[in-house]
C-alpha cells in the first residue's frame, strides 16, 4: 500500500484501479466489506458499464474513484494522478437527484464556476452552453422543483459537463425514468459522450442499457464485490439493438448476472434468519 | 426533448383552461379574484373561530355557570378599554412630576406597553438566533470548538429559563436588558442544538456535489450547508417564538421592567380578572401578528420550498 512499491501502470489511462478494496467502518464491530481486489483499467474516451447485484459495491467503487471516500486497500490513479481527494476532472452524477433546491437551473449548472469566482456573465454563458447540449435551454431560469425527474437528471448531467471532466461517473442516473424517456436519455448521453471525449463509468441494473451503451461491461460478484468478468460489447455504433448479436449478448449477460443475484439473495436470507 | 419542456409548462394550466378561447382569457382574472377570496376566507375563518370560542364563554356567562367576578366574558373585559388602559405603561404615566391625568392616553398606553414587550421579544429572538446559528456552525466546523463548548451547552439547555431570572436581575437590574437576556437565554441553548441537528441532516449528496466541484470547506459551509439548514432554522425560530413570548412575560412580571407581564402581575395583586383577560387578549393578538409576519418572511426567504400544507390538506 505504501507508495514506494507502487505497481506500474499506463499513466495515460483515465482510471486505473490496483487491488482496490473497501471495508466500511473498518476496525469496528460493524465492519462491512463492500469491495475486494478490484483491478481495472479504463482508457480515455471509453464507455464502461458496471453491472452487478444490488449491494455489491458499484456505488462504493464510483465514490472511491471520485475521491469522495478513501479505499481501505489498493490504489487508484487517474491520468497519472493518485486519487486522494475529489477533483473537478472526475464528475459524479448521483443515484438520487442532487440539485441545489435554492438555486435556479442555470445557477446549479454553473455552481462549479461560482466556486472558482467566475463572473456572472461567464457563468451564464457556460451554463447556457451546457444546457443547450442537454436540450434544456428553455428551463434555464426555473427552479429544480419545477422540473420533471428526467429534466432534473439532465440538469445534473449538464452540471457535470460544465466542469469539462475527463471522467464522468454516473450512478444509475436514469433508474427512475420510464422506458421511453430512458431510451432518449441514452441517445442523448451517447451524443454528449462523443462530443466531450470523456471516459464514462456508468452503473446500471438494466442489461438492455448495458448493451446499448457500453464498450465493455464489468460484471460484479455479490458482496464483497469482485470483478467476475469484463464483457466486451463490440457492436458498431449506432447500434441495432434488435440484431441477433445484441440479443445473444443480452442473454449471456443475463446468465452471468443471475448466478450472482441468486447468491446475493441466498446470503441475505441467511443473514435475516439466523440458523 | 423540447416536447418534454413544453408539456411541463402547459401541464399545470391545462386542467383549468381547456374549453374555449373566451374562458381562457377569463381564467387569469378569475384566478386573481379567487386568490382575493382565499384571503378573505382566511379572515372569515379566523373570525369565526374566535367568535365561536367567545360565544361559548358568553353562553356560560348567560347561563350563570361562569361567575363574572372570576371569569368575566369578553363583552365585559373588552367593555371599558379606557379604564383598562389606565394600568398600562405605568412607568411613563407615573414618572416624577406627572399626575395621573397627564401622559399618554389609555389607548396609547396599551400600544406603548405592547410595543415595548414586542420589541424585547424581537430583539431577544434575533440575538438568540444569530448567536445560536453562529455557535452551531462553529461547533461542526471546528472539532476543538465542539469538544470545548458542546458539553456546557448540553448541560445548560435543560435548565428552565425561570432559574436564570435572578441572574438577569443581578447582571442587568431593571429595564429592557434583563428581559432581553431572559429571552436569549431561554432560546439560545435549544437553538444551538437544533442548528447542529440541522447541519447533521443535510443531504450528503449535496455536500459531495460541492466537493467534486472543488469547493473548499468554508465554501461548502457558506454555499451548501447554510442555505440547506435555513428552512429548518426558520421553523425552529417559529417554534421558539411562543417560548420567547412566555419568557418575556415572566421576566416582566417579576419586576425587571414595565410591560405586558407587569400589567398581569398588577392585575393579580389588585384582584382584577377583567384586566387579566384584557391583557391576555392583547398578548394573543400581538403573538398572532408576530407569527404571521414571521410566516410571511419565511415565504419570502424560502421561495424555493413548495407549499406542502396545501398538499397535505387535500389528501
Ligand atoms: N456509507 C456507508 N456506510 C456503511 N456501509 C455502506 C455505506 N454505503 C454503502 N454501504 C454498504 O456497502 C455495500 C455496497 O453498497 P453500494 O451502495 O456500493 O451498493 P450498490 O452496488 O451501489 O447497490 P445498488 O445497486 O442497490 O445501488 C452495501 O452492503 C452497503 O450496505
Ligand atoms: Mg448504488
Amino acid at each position: 500500500m505504501s507508495s514506494e512499491n507502487a505497481p506500474h501502470f499506463s499513466s495515460r489511462d483515465a482510471v486505473v484501479c490496483r487491488g482496490v478494496g473497501k471495508t466500511w467502518a473498518a476496525g469496528t464491530k460493524r465492519a462491512h466489506e463492500a469491495l475486494r481486489d478490484i483491478d481495472l483499467d479504463i482508457k480515455p474516451g471509453e464507455f464502461v458499464v458496471f453491472l452487478g447485484p444490488s449491494g455489491c459495491g458499484k456505488s462504493t467503487l464510483l465514490y472511491l474513484i471520485a475521491g469522495l471516500e478513501d479505499a481501505t486497500a489498493g490504489q487508484i490513479w487517474s491520468f497519472s494522478d493518485k486519487v486522494e481527494t475529489p477533483s473537478p476532472e472526475r464528475s459524479l452524477i448521483f443515484q438520487e437527484t442532487s440539485l441545489f433546491p435554492w438555486l435556479t437551473v442555470w445557477q446549479n449548472v454553473s455552481f462549479g464556476l461560482a466556486i472558482r469566482g467566475a463572473s456572472q456573465e461567464e457563468r451564464r454563458a457556460v451554463a447556457a452552453e451546457a444546457l443547450q447540449r442537454v436540450g434544456l435551454i428553455a428551463a434555464m431560469d426555473k427552479r429544480p422543483d419545477e422540473l420533471s425527474g428526467g429534466m432534473r437528471q439532465r440538469v445534473a448531467v449538464a452540471r457535470a459537463l460544465a466542469m469539462r471532466p475527463k471522467v464522468l461517473l454516473m450512478d444509475e442516473p436514469f433508474a427512475a425514468l420510464d422506458v421511453q424517456t430512458r431510451a432518449r436519455m441514452q441517445d442523448f448521453l451517447l451524443d454528449v459522450w462523443r462530443d466531450s471525449g470523456a471516459s464514462v463509468l456508468f452503473v446500471t441494473h438494466h442489461i438492455d442499457e448495458a448493451v446499448a451503451l457500453a464498450d465493455r461491461v464489468v460484471v460484479f460478484t455479490s458482496r464483497p464485490g469482485r470483478i467476475k468478468t469484463i464483457y466486451p460489447i463490440d457492436l458498431p455504433r449506432p447500434r441495432n439493438l434488435f440484431s441477433r448479436e445484441a440479443e445473444t449478448m443480452r442473454i449471456q449477460l443475463t446468465e452471468l448476472l443471475r448466478d450472482e443475484v441468486d447468491r446475493a439473495f441466498a446470503e441475505q436470507e441467511a443473514f435475516a434468519v439466523p440458523a | 426533448m423540447a416536447v418534454v419542456t413544453r408539456d411541463g409548462e402547459t401541464g399545470a394550466a391545462a386542467g383549468a383552461s381547456r374549453p374555449a378561447a373566451a374562458t381562457r382569457q377569463l381564467a387569469p382574472r378569475l384566478l386573481a379574484s379567487m386568490a382575493g377570496l382565499d384571503w378573505l376566507a382566511k379572515v372569515w375563518w379566523t373570525c369565526l373561530s374566535i367568535s365561536l370560542f367567545a360565544g361559548m364563554w358568553e353562553l356560560c356567562w348567560a347561563m350563570g355557570w361562569a361567575d363574572e367576578k372570576l371569569l368575566p366574558p369578553p363583552h365585559i373585559f373588552l367593555d371599558n378599554i379606557g379604564e383598562q388602559g389606565k394600568y398600562f405603561n405605568t412607568a411613563t404615566r407615573w414618572q416624577v412630576g406627572q399626575s395621573m391625568g397627564e401622559g399618554p392616553s389609555a389607548f396609547e398606553s396599551v400600544l406603548i406597553t405592547g410595543a415595548a414587550t414586542t420589541m424585547r421579544v424581537f430583539v431577544g429572538l434575533v440575538l438568540a438566533s444569530v448567536l445560536a446559528i453562529a455557535v452551531g456552525v462553529l461547533v461542526r466546523y471546528y472539532r476543538f470548538f465542539d469538544r470545548l463548548v458542546l458539553p456546557t451547552i448540553t448541560l445548560l439547555s435543560p435548565v428552565s429559563p425561570i432559574a436564570w431570572l435572578p441572574v438577569a436581575i443581578f447582571l442587568f437590574g431593571i429595564g429592557n436588558a434583563p428581559a432581553i437576556f431572559m429571552v436569549v437565554v431561554a432560546l439560545f441553548f435549544h437553538m444551538v442544538l437544533a442548528t447542529i441537528n440541522q447541519i447533521d441532516t443535510v443531504n450528503t449528496n449535496l455536500i459531495n456535489v460541492a466537493r467534486t466541484m472543488g469547493a473548499s470547506k468554508p465554501q461548502i459551509y457558506a454555499r451548501v450547508i447554510v442555505p440547506a439548514i435555513l428552512p429548518g432554522m426558520l421553523q425552529v425560530l417559529r417554534m421558539n417564538l411562543f417560548g420567547a413570548w412566555m419568557v418575556v412575560l415572566v421576566a416582566e412580571s417579576t419586576g425587571v421592567g414595565y410591560g405586558m407581564g407587569q400589567v398581569i402581575m398588577l392585575a393579580r395583586n389588585t384582584f382584577n380578572p377583567s384586566l387579566v383577560f384584557f391583557t391576555i387578549a392583547v398578548i394573543g393578538v400581538l403573538g398572532f401578528t408576530f407569527d404571521w409576519l414571521l410566516r410571511l418572511a419565511q415565504r419570502r426567504i424560502l421561495y424555493w420550498l413548495p407549499d406542502t400544507a396545501e398538499r397535505l390538506r387535500v389528501l
